[in-house]
């Protein structure tokens, strides 16, 4: 790969040994893909973890002396001072996140600790070159953004943010944004929930590639994009994606294709939602807990929870969490929503992911959630998957089915 | 009977030198699957199932899994000293590199010959990843 002459010195360790490393990592990256250069980034999305290997390169670069030279927002970790009122974190465990969202702070990155930072507090534009982490951000950056973006890993996310480059390959060049699979959509699309479906069955069926998306008949929400893009990451890799008409950079199937369009399609009917739904509804019974925000919801959905809960009561046994980020717990609590929820005996819950140790009071307990991507992590015992009314209703009710 | 020794060259990913033992595995590998204290394979239905990577040069065809979950995985091996000492690869992706990275384990792709016809488990296996080269001596029999 080319180095400049500035380069070349950060990699001599004349910037410290934080750039040195980050460089470091981001030459191993370029070689391994054959990329000629690195290129300008003009922001960066690290998806901090909170777990050991994350800690280990965090503090590398922190203590070397690095920081952030473009905007690079974080993913959630969890506040151990909140968690630790509330349930028995493992104090090892509570100490890595503490020291993980202390070195982000010391490298310079935007605290955000959310997972959906494209909303608010990190917003790249059509046609920018950056690099986000974070499975479900990196397709709705490329395809619903229309910035270019490689999948990232936490690491190279966060030391790209350092150098202000990446390396050219992959998705940041155009000829490898081209179609892979055409999938022809036939069944109706109502909400959110059918979207979730929609990028589960996706993401299983092609496991790997860049799907374009026919048939879509009105334009979706930007939660429903949302939606489609974390679950179409648990099922399957999809870092990118087109719906003709509603997607930015195609506005037709043979563009998304750049003119090589395949005869075999995918197609996707109301029967494979109802199954993928039925998959995903493993148990009925008593629940313990229902965990939504899985990704972190936004302040409209912080309102229809509001809504649905309006009045009424959680039952005893179960608890109620809502993931959110910061910024939008700010205007929920102000717009009345997070008052509605805390009075029906909910949480709205900032800075966390329910993949996290602090969840650690319900490994053995039964529960429900509107995101397949949140049952995928198996920090329970069973996770129930369906709509957010069914939720709630079982929430109220303290069973499902 | 006189082992023989051959000589290949490969592509530099995350340089360094590690040999030991060969350990093929025609499956992916997911590094949060074993265990992090003696490197042993935890996934049952994987073809190293109970085997451990502790100290041998893995050869295998791609990572799996999550980014958070891999990079963890390999780095968890390499604080208790039961990492591969070395890694080629067929199909490499960002993920595996920055896992190899943060656990400082050589990892080398393209190799000349096809890894999975020219080594086998057992073989001795000198990974030189700065010179770009790796050395097999076959396994006596």
């Amino acid at each position: 790969m080319y180095l400049t002459k500035e380069e070349e010195r950060i990699l001599a360790g004349e910037f410290g040994e934080g750039t040195e490393k980050a460089l470091e990592l981001l030459v191993a990256i370029g070689d391994a893909y054959d990329a000629e250069k690195m290129i300008p980034i003009s922001r960066a999305h690290a998806a901090s973890s909170g777990q050991e290997g994350d800690l280990y390169f965090v503090e590398l670069l922190a203590n070397g002396g690095a920081r952030c030279k473009v905007p690079t927002s974080t993913n959630p970790v969890y506040d151990i001072e909140y968690f630790d009122k509330l349930f028995d974190v493992p104090k090892d465990e509570g100490e890595v996140a503490r020291r993980v969202m202390d070195a982000y702070k010391r490298v310079g990155a935007i605290l955000s600790w959310s997972c959906v930072p494209y909303l608010a507090e990190n917003i790249p534009l059509y046609g920018e070159t950056v690099a986000f982490s974070e499975s479900s951000a990196t397709p709705y950056v490329n395809s619903v953004i229309g910035a270019r973006t490689n999948r990232e890993a936490a690491q190279s996310a966060l030391a790209a943010g350092v150098i202000g480059k990446a390396p050219e390959y992959g998705l940041l060049i155009r000829e490898n944004r081209k179609g892979t699979d055409l999938v022809k959509v036939e069944a109706i699309l109502k909400d959110e929930f059918d979207y979730t479906l929609l990028g589960y069955y996706v993401g299983k069926r092609i496991g790997y590639g860049i799907p374009v998306l026919k048939g879509i008949s009105r334009q979706p929400s930007t939660e429903e994009f949302i939606n489609f893009c974390a679950m179409s990451n648990v099922s399957g890799a999809i870092s990118m994606f087109y719906m003709p008409g509603f997607t930015v950079e195609a506005s037709t199937v043979e563009e998304a294709f750049q003119g090589d369009v395949p005869k075999d399609k995918i197609t996707v009917t109301d029967h494979e939602l109802r199954q993928a739904c039925d998959e995903l509804q493993t148990t009925s019974g008593g629940i313990d807990f229902v965990m939504l925000g899985c990704p972190h919801y936004t302040l409209k959905q912080l309102g229809d929870v509001a809504r649905l809960l309006n009045g009424k009561k959680i039952h005893d046994g179960v608890s109620f969490w809502v993931c959110t980020s910061a910024t939008a717990k700010v205007l929920a609590k102000r717009n009345g929503y997070v008052g509605v929820i805390e009075k029906a005996g909910g949480h709205v819950v900032v800075d966390t992911c329910i993949d996290e140790p602090c969840w650690i009071a319900y490994k053995d307990k039964v529960g429900m959630t509107d995101s397949p991507k949140c049952a995928y992590y198996r920090r329970f015992k069973e996770a129930i998957v369906a709509r957010l009314e069914d939720c709630v209703e079982a929430a109220i009710k303290g069973r499902w089915g | 009977m006189k082992s023989s020794e051959i000589t290949l060259k490969c592509h530099k990913i995350i340089g360094g030198y590690g040999e030991g033992e060969a350990l093929v595995s025609h499956e992916p590998i997911c590094f949060y699957l074993t265990d992090p204290k003696t490197g042993v394979v935890r996934e049952r239905s994987h073809e190293l199932a109970g085997k451990s990577l502790a100290n041998k040069v893995l050869v295998f065809p791609s990572g799996k899994a999550s980014s958070v979950v891999q990079i963890d995985g390999l780095f968890k091996l390499a604080s208790n000293v039961v990492a591969p000492k070395a890694m080629i690869v067929k199909d490499v992706e960002t993920v595996l590199i920055v896992s190899a990275f943060i656990a400082k384990v050589p990892l080398v792709d393209r190799l000349e010959r096809d890894p999975f016809e020219i080594i086998h488990t057992g073989d001795f296996v000198k990974v030189d990843a700065a010179k770009g080269t790796v050395t097999i001596t076959k396994r006596k029999s």
